[in-house]
């Protein structure tokens, strides 16, 4: 089981490195990646400076080195617009999008899974059909449309909640909403069919068949079985969540690193993306990983091999 | 005409199937069914409610902040996110299937490789890795398609791998190999047949997520230039004016809507028909 856990984290060393590599020659995609930062109005003595300060007159093999050793020691470059380390930006506004992601998984979570282990349990159930209404719509609208009606129709018109901003718990209802929508629909809808699939197996129709009550039979046999399924679900879902985060926190004006990326984008700011799709790779990573572990302590038969 | 019979055969899916077949409709004929100019401004007549009638005529869906036909802008707006979403699919699916085949066939070499490009590229989320790219390649519709498409092979790459690396210990295919079939025959001729329902379930589902993705995208700005109206560009122009006339950002995500969940009922009914085990596959 160690030997498991250390490969798997030996792994995702190598993955982040791919993420790194990805991330250089992202911003080299179209040549020359000084046209990128620099705005086009620039004079050629500029282009030629920021050229030289930045190494991209250097072998692209060298400069490839150089981004890898700096990386190592954490550094990614500074941000051009605000003269500071970019993953020290990026890691400033982490609690904001920590907060919000967190409080969405959790809204997610506690909708979602009684939501769905209610209607596989009572199938074509009104509960279920109610479920299953639900995910549908949950996952076929954009989240930015949801954040502007949200907005709508509790800022604007109920004028109940800020439409805006952090700080405090109000501000944090409409995105929390927002975002939670679409992973609400999906975990209802795949766990929906983990249950549905292990109610059916051979060791519920057992425990029926030795007269255990309905709720034994759920709650202690099929929910366990479950779970492994479920928090592969859930897992995903964080990076769905994150990534959904982005543009959540656009429509809010919420101060996290989403926003921060994207203000960075129409800026130029390109060092500062770079540190953000690194650090999402290596949050993403961490994350499957403890599930990993999550599945050895929970899968006695993973324990054994 | 007998699949189609099945697939009607749930009420549900009859709903998805017409509202797609609707929405690919307005798309194609787009040019002919417009009431109005969509690029027509009059600033005399802007934001005028839904219903609300100008010197020119009835406005069903009202005016935006520069006087333009809603109902016409969305009309011609469908054709974008339609041929974005297909086209995305086309180009993903025809990278993901062929590394998904290679990956199963080969799943020792060329296997790995694949499988940990995958992973490098699901450990960023779509959306930031999609925005990353769109930023540096500037909005057009080629690149829009390129985004999506190269953003979203892995979903077939691991499905089709799967497949494959059970299919390669099938009879068949160990007969093609003894008969002396080349590697490319068989994975064209013997692998790809057999992972085709598997294939087009992915697919049905995809164009819905890839046509929320565009609208994203172009919300933000790095989707489509700003003259072509898009679903998700017409969401960001109404935000500016959501107080005061709800109907212009609101109209656009009804479309988005729509069209999402009728191809959504339809792709879940596929799925029920053609691959019942991709039920616990995100969409």
């Amino acid at each position: 089981m160690a030997r498991y856990l250390a490969t798997r984290a030996i792994y995702s060393v190598l993955v982040i490195f791919g993420v790194a590599v990805l991330v250089f020659f992202l911003v080299r995609l179209g040549g020359d990646p000084t046209a990128l930062f620099l705005p086009p109005e620039s004079s050629i003595e500029e282009i030629a400076r920021f050229r030289r300060q930045m190494g991209f007159d250097r072998p692209l093999l060298i400069q490839f080195g150089e981004f890898v050793w700096r990386a190592l020691q954490g550094d990614f470059g500074k941000s051009l617009r605000y003269g500071e380390p970019a993953m020290r930006l990026v890691w400033d506004r982490f609690p904001a999008t920590l907060q919000l992601s967190a409080v969405s998984l959790l809204l997610s979570v506690v909708i979602a899974v009684p939501l769905g282990i209610a209607a596989a349990v009572n199938r074509d159930s009104l509960t279920d059909r109610v479920g299953l209404f639900f995910s549908l719509v949950g996952q076929s609208f954009p989240t930015f449309w949801l954040g502007i009606m949200l907005i709508l129709v509790f800022s604007e018109k109920l004028a109940i909640l800020p439409p805006s901003g952090r700080g405090t718990w109000q501000q944090l209802v409409l995105p929390a909403v927002s975002l939670a929508a679409y992973s609400t629909a999906i975990i209802t809808r795949l766990l929906r069919s983990s249950m549905l699939e292990v109610m059916q197996a051979d060791y519920i129709r057992t425990a029926r068949g030795k007269g255990l009550s309905e709720r034994v039979v759920v709650y202690r046999h099929a929910v366990r079985n479950a779970a492994i399924p479920t928090i592969t679900v859930i897992a995903l879902q964080v990076g769905a969540l994150l990534g959904g985060a982005v543009i959540t926190e656009e429509i809010f004006a919420y101060p996290g690193m989403g926003r921060l990326a994207i203000q960075a984008i129409a800026n130029r700011d390109f060092t500062i993306v770079q540190a953000f799709v690194i650090f999402m790779a290596v949050l993403i990573v961490a994350i499957n990983l403890a599930v990993d572990a999550c599945y050895v302590l929970l899968d006695p038969r993973l324990r054994k091999s | 005409m007998g699949f189609l019979r099945k697939i009607v055969a749930s009420r549900l899916a009859a709903l998805g199937l017409i509202l797609t077949v609707a929405v690919a409709f307005m798309a194609i004929f787009a040019p002919w069914l417009t009431p109005f100019d969509p690029a027509a401004q009059d600033v005399t007549q802007r934001l005028i409610p839904p219903f609300g009638r100008t010197p020119e005529g009835l406005h069903l869906l009202g005016t935006d902040a520069l006087g333009r036909d809603v109902l016409s802008r969305l009309i011609i707006a469908s054709r974008i996110s339609l041929l974005v979403g297909v086209a995305a699919v086309i180009v993903s699916g025809f990278f993901g299937v062929m590394l998904g085949l290679i990956a199963g066939y080969d799943d020792q070499r060329a296997g790995r490789v694949i499988m940990a490009v995958a992973d490098v590229q699901l450990a960023v989320p779509f959306l930031v890795l999609a925005l990353a790219v769109a930023a540096v390649l500037g909005p057009s519709v080629f690149n829009l398609v390129v985004v999506l498409g190269v953003t979203n092979w892995v979903q077939y790459a691991r499905v089709v791998r799967a497949e494959a690396l059970t299919l390669r210990e099938r009879e068949f295919v160990q007969a093609a190999l003894a008969l002396g079939a080349s590697t490319p025959r068989i994975l064209a001729r013997h692998l790809l047949p057999n992972v085709m329902s598997s294939v087009i379930v992915i697919s049905s589902l995809q164009v819905a997520r890839m046509i929320l993705f565009e609208a994203s995208l172009s919300f933000l700005g790095l989707g489509v230039p700003a003259q072509i109206p898009t679903w998700g560009s017409m969401i960001a122009d109404g935000r500016n004016y959501v107080s005061s006339a709800w109907w212009v950002a609101a109209m656009p995500g009804i479309a988005i809507f729509l069209t999402v969940v009728g191809i959504n009922l339809l792709g879940d009914r596929l799925r029920d028909l053609l691959d019942p085990k991709l039920r616990h596959m995100e969409r």
